[in-house]
């Protein structure tokens, strides 16, 4: 396959036809921020943390570096005074969720977020989707999975396939990047059933 | 049934079905769309039937009923051929007085006709009320004449000639050719010129490829797709054909949503009805050319409007947009090249290829051509579907068709292009409609969702209301949209209460910037607007909001107070009897005050006091004036004085 070649901060870079922008900056040593990304999994697109700033004859744009095909002689800042306003406001969002998780702590040092600009959410989750997508991609065990829509989505396993598959394996815990309890509370959930009283009310939790 | 093997044979059918009816024959067209079957039209329809046989009339009297023609404030609409009188809100009731006098005397029933309320005049004929006579109907005017689950109805009226003339005398390049040349633009919001999408996917290398019709239409207050499928099922199908024809793909898909129960009816049996007359199938017409199409009925996801998630959602999997920065008709579904238009924009293929591309751009203006339909809908007198040629203004659109906001109401703002557009105001409407044109101004055409606003319309509200819809809407997938979203719809409702602060209008143009940059669909992309419009041209109102607890429109309930005013008070109990929560004290000859503790702000006491006494007032941010002594409160009436 032949080389494109691009402009990443200024340097030429030779990519494969078929690279995203982000494997092309990875390949010359040049880091991109990313959350929901994972190379052995199928790009997802979805915490647009690793949006850059891409010049494609004039026009500007920003897409998320992780899905972004490389293009020949488009020119790709990974760091502009919007690139860096977009990534902070990313994070300020997901840190009203996960306010102590590591990743996004270091992240918002870096780009200055404030963890305490959004109001809190109960939930960690920040649907990175990892869990759900290495179970299916790589485990094909299809025992997570995101349930709802919109505000109201969120992961859950499914109690037939996690009694199956889950004690074993448990890959899914480590790449959490809020909280790696947060799955495991969430699996716990789904086979401990909380206790119920006759009437059906939580009697505990 | 008869198998219509060329267009030859098409043309003697056609000719027969018209042998058989008598254009001076009477037909009474009850419209059958789903407005007007909600107020009663198949009762009518019932009616009409049963009313046309004790009479001994079902022998030359043919009832049907029709798509929608859309004057849909005045349905059922009731139109009597071959006169083509017009009858508005009919009811069952009516029918007998209509079959004895119209059918059978000939005589019009004033009493059911348009009036004017400008002028008091009367329209006998649907061409003379202002609601039609400014409109362009080249899509909707066929519908009251369709009954949209009788082909030869399409057909006697031409339909299928535009596929026989391009399967017999264009070659696909042609047909390319003039929908390239008409300009065709997407429907469905985009404006994207129908022409290059087409020339995109035939000249992709890959194979199969697919035509679909986005039937998603989820805009709040739009139906225009709805009225189309319902009312003229087979004109969508004959421009999906063509285009299959053309970009050389032998399958299609309808995506609709299924809370269109009788748009997923009609257009099956539509279907069906093609494959048996052989529009559908293999060796079309005897061209050698084979098509099928499938009907999938989307599970409820406004986002299925969306490109890329209706196709994963066709692919049977989550509706959720998939990222993709290569175009969907070089890789769409099952990553094959795939056109998808709107409904619109299909049922406009079969006008320009019978009439040519050079008919089809004498409507329009420079980059938009043709003809648009709107559903007007909110504070406007005419509600309903309205076809404009582009270019026509809002100003005409409103007041010439729609008649002007009901009640002497002022005008405020009118909201085009469904929850992603936004509001336009009233020193704005002399704007042309156009693609173009209403882009520039911080809105869009959208899928041609048109909601009028009156003086009464918070736009604070307005832009809450329509992030609300859309957080609910969001897929979730991605932070920018669906957090974003989520602290948007925070932040203006607290504006709402009066909870506003300082730093929220930079807070949420910081929220928009970042979805408008970075977010993954087009659902996210455009779902700033309602908000971003709204600042742009009635910043005022937000910042009366947030700095003086002021709701300028008196409507956000958290920021207004009723009180009654004494002097104006006439303790007619009207208000008392009303209020829901009995808040209102008062009783004969005693002034009515108002418990503002027990008060919920419901506006039921100011809506009904008489317009007379308009004693009931509706302030927002002022001290509400302290509740009048109890000594002086009986009114003393002089004219029972003696």
């Amino acid at each position: 396959m032949s080389d494109v070649i691009l402009q990443i901060d200024g340097r030429e870079v030779a990519a494969k036809e078929g690279m995203t922008v982000l494997e092309a900056a990875q390949s010359v040593g040049i880091t991109i921020p990313t959350l929901c990304h994972h190379e052995k999994l199928e790009p997802f697109g979805g915490c647009r943390l690793c949006t850059v700033e891409v010049d494609d004859r004039g026009w500007t744009s920003y897409v998320a570096s992780c899905v972004y095909p490389v293009k020949k002689n488009i020119s790709v800042k990974t760091r502009s005074e919007k690139v860096d306003r977009i990534r902070k406001t990313i994070l300020e969002l997901l840190l009203a969720h996960a306010p102590d998780a590591f990743d996004l702590q270091d992240l918002a040092k870096e780009y200055g977020a404030n963890k305490d600009r959004f109001e809190k959410h109960a939930s960690f989750c920040i649907h990175c989707g990892l869990c759900v997508r290495y179970c299916a991609e790589v485990k094909k065990a299809y025992a997570v999975g995101f349930v709802d829509r919109g505000i109201r989505k969120e992961i859950s396993f499914i109690p037939e396939i996690s009694a199956r598959e889950c004690w074993n394996c448990k890959e899914c815990f480590p790449l959490c990047p809020t909280e790696a309890l947060q799955a495991a509370y969430v699996l716990t959930n789904a086979l401990h059933p909380p206790k119920t009283k006759g009437d059906g009310k939580t009697l505990e939790k | 049934m008869p198998l219509i093997n060329s267009p030859a044979e098409l043309e003697e059918f056609r000719q027969g079905v018209l042998a058989k009816r008598d254009p001076n024959a009477p037909c009474v067209s009850v419209c059958a769309g789903a407005g007007c079957v909600a107020s009663g039209a198949n009762e009518v329809i019932a009616a009409f039937k049963a009313e046309i046989e004790k009479q001994g009339l079902q022998a030359s009297v043919e009832t049907k009923g029709t798509g929608c023609p859309g004057f849909c404030e005045r349905g059922p609409v009731v139109v009597i051929y071959p006169e083509e009188i017009c009858y508005l809100q009919v009811t069952a009731e009516d029918v007998p007085e209509i079959v004895a006098q119209t059918l059978k005397e000939k005589k019009v029933v004033e009493r059911l006709l348009y009036v004017d309320s400008a002028t008091d005049e009367k329209a006998t004929l649907e061409s003379d009320i202002p609601f039609y006579k400014h409109q362009e109907r080249l899509l909707l005017g066929s519908n009251i004449k369709i009954d949209p689950k009788n082909i030869d109805d399409y057909l006697a009226l031409g339909g299928y000639s535009a596929l026989a003339k391009a399967l017999s005398e264009m070659t696909a390049d042609q047909v390319l050719e003039e929908v390239k040349k008409s300009n065709l633009r997407g429907r469905g919001g985009g404006g994207f010129p129908a022409g290059r999408k087409w020339e995109g996917s035939r000249d992709a290398p890959d194979d199969p490829k697919y035509v679909i019709v986005n039937a998603d239409e989820g805009d709040p207050g739009a139906f225009m797709d709805r009225a189309l499928l319902e009312g003229n099922p087979h004109s969508i199908l004959e421009g999906l054909i063509i285009g299959g024809y053309t970009i050389g793909a032998h399958e299609g898909y309808i995506y609709v949503r299924q809370e269109y129960p009788l748009a997923v009816e009609n257009i099956t049996l539509a279907i069906k009805q093609a494959e048996e007359y052989g529009f559908l199938g293999e060796n079309i017409l005897g061209s050698g050319f084979d098509f099928v199409v499938k009907v999938h009925k989307g599970a409820g996801a406004f986002v299925c409007g969306e490109s890329t998630a209706l196709m994963t959602a066709l692919e049977g999997r989550v509706g959720e947009p998939r990222p993709k920065y290569i175009r969907s008709n070089i890789k769409g579904l099952w990553e094959k090249p795939s056109v998808l238009n709107n409904v619109e924009t299909w049922a406009n293929v079969p006008l320009i290829v019978n009439h040519g591309a050079d008919w089809f751009t004498k409507y329009g203006t420079e980059t938009s051509k043709g003809t648009k339909i709107f559903s007007l809908v909110g504070k406007i007198k005419n509600t309903g579907l309205v076809e404009v040629p582009m270019g026509m203004t809002l100003h005409d659109i409103i007041y010439k068709i729609g008649g002007g906001v009901p009640d002497g109401k002022k005008f405020k703002a009118v909201q085009t292009g469904g929850p992603s557009g936004g509001c336009i105001p009233e020193s704005m409407l002399d704007l042309p409609v156009g693609f173009d044109e209403l882009s520039k101004v911080g809105s869009m055409m959208g899928s041609g969702g048109m909601i009028v606003m009156d003086e009464d319309t918070c736009m604070v509200d307005v832009a809450r209301y329509f992030i609300d819809f859309l957080t609910d809407e969001s897929c979730g997938k991605c932070v920018p949209c669906r957090e974003g979203l989520r602290q948007m719809l925070k932040i203006l409702t607290n504006i709402t209460k009066g909870k506003g602060k300082e730093g929220d209008i930079e807070t949420l143009e910081d929220l928009s910037f970042t979805a408008k940059a970075a977010a993954l669909c087009a659902l996210g992309k455009s779902a700033p607007n309602p908000f971003l419009s709204t600042l742009n041209y009635f910043r005022e109102e937000y910042e009366a909001h947030i700095k003086d607890k002021r709701c300028p429109a008196r409507s956000c309930k958290a920021l207004i107070d009723f009180h009654i005013d004494p002097a104006k008070c006439q303790a007619c109990m009207i208000c008392a009897k009303k209020c829901p929560v009995g808040a209102i004290d008062g009783g004969k000859n005693k002034i009515h005050v108002i418990d503002q503790e027990k008060c919920t702000k419901c506006g039921t006491c100011f809506e009904v006091c008489p317009s007379r006494f308009a004693a009931v007032q509706k302030t927002s941010a002022e001290p509400v004036p302290p509740p009048i002594p109890e000594e002086e409160r009986t009114i003393v009436r002089k004219s029972k004085k003696k």
